[in-house]
């Protein structure tokens, strides 16, 4: 273990970077996993054009970090609430788009 | 429509995705973690939270100050040369032979720019337009314009706009002659039966034609435009002061002129962002863009 944390330590890590990491890494395993169990076809929601859950997620995702950018910029560095917005904004994305 | 998929052939992504994860994963993840922390070197890192990213995002701050500045640098340098190029390229394809031995002879003129390599661009301008021994800026002084682009912003940025032009509408050109290539002569005929004037062939025909390919040229161009490093670097060096200053030059001002590896991480990762939301709206369009064509020409 020590010999890892020794080559990985020019990468800087912090446990909350790591969480982040994880988070992502979690969601793209899961939708993968899921796209092998319950395949699905792409459908046309408010955007118009063909989406698969892939895509809504990718959507979701960059959707978030601006939403928590522009929180950070417009109204603070307390991202509590912006994350909840993101949440909404995900439940959004996965019904209409 | 429903064909049975084999996905065992994803296994044979394997040997990319283990060279993007090195050349590209393992970096953003090392530029994720530097912008939450501060270092003094020596690889000892300090937590600073999203300090950078307020920072970032905050005009009355330096860092927020510099970073949108070279935003709006950058977007009215892209809003600027979209301007020019497009219609200029439109004008080139549309006077551009379509049959003979001219063709291909003005294919290789038309290509030239596009086949130089950025940095040699940046000297060969940098050249041109010295007022000393510079064709263009020795030339411009001597007719009586003032004209010196390492001391005076606005000419500084004339010389990048230009230079831009001259390396770049090639493209548009060359993307508009292959859509106007692709019109079938009927078109032409129907039109000639009809009377219309040139101008209605333009706008009824070519123009509604082109109109994929212009979306792709205008996407190109408007990405590329946005992370434009080299030329500039090399003409003008971001100066005189800040004048030319774009994104990407700040950057590297920033991560390897003043090594502040924190606030540069922050501001490359609000970058990526916005360059990744418009890649996807390109990808999106130019998968998509196809599909929906046929139903408008029917409804047109």
């Amino acid at each position: 273990m020590d010999s890892i944390s020794e080559n990985l330590a020019w990468m800087a890590w912090t446990w909350q970077t790591g969480l982040f990491f994880a988070v992502i890494a979690t969601l793209l395993i899961l939708f993968t996993l899921l796209g092998v169990w319950r395949p699905e076809r792409a459908r046309v929601g408010v955007l118009g054009i063909p989406t698969t859950r892939g895509d809504r997620l990718f959507i979701t995702l960059l959707g978030s970090a601006f939403i928590n950018l522009a929180w950070l910029g417009l109204v603070g560095p307390d991202l509590g609430w912006a994350l909840a917005l993101c949440l909404v904004y995900a439940l959004a994305v996965f019904r209409l788009v | 429509m429903d064909k049975p998929l084999n996905n065992r052939a994803w296994w044979l992504v394997a040997p990319v995705f283990l060279i993007v994860a090195f050349s590209a994963i393992v970096p953003i993840m090392t530029v994720v973690n530097y912008s939450v922390q501060d270092t003094f070197g020596n690889n000892q890192f300090f937590w600073n939270g999203l300090g950078w990213f307020q920072e970032l995002l905050d005009p009355s701050t330096e860092l927020g100050g510099r970073f949108f500045d070279a935003l709006w640098r950058n977007l009215m340098f892209s809003a600027i040369i979209l301007a020019i190029e497009v219609p200029l390229g439109i004008l080139v394809a549309l006077s551009m032979p379509r049959e003979g031995w001219k063709v291909a002879a003005t294919l290789v003129v038309m290509a030239l720019p596009l086949l130089i390599p950025w940095n040699v661009v940046g000297t060969i301008w940098q050249v041109f337009a010295r007022a000393d021994i510079g064709l263009a800026g020795w030339g411009l002084n001597a007719l009586g314009i003032p004209y010196n682009f390492t001391g005076d912003p606005l000419a500084a940025w004339i010389t990048i706009v230009v230079m831009d032009v001259w390396h770049w509408t090639s493209l548009v050109a060359l993307l508009c002659y292959a859509g106007l290539k692709s019109i079938p002569d009927a078109y032409y005929q129907a039109a000639r039966i009809d009377g219309a004037s040139r101008w209605a062939i333009f706008t009824t025909i070519q123009l509604p034609k082109m109109n994929r390919v212009l979306l792709i040229a205008v996407l190109l161009r408007f990405m590329d435009s946005f992370m434009i490093y080299t030329e500039p670097f090399v003409l003008t060096g971001g100066g005189p002061g800040n004048a030319t200053t774009f994104l990407s030059i700040d950057l590297v001002k920033l991560a390897l002129g003043q090594f502040d590896l924190g606030k540069a991480a922050a501001m490359s990762l609000v970058y990526n962002l916005i360059v990744l939301a418009v890649c996807w709206v390109f990808y999106t369009v130019m998968t998509h863009a196809g599909s929906e064509r046929p139903q408008r020409e029917i409804a047109g």
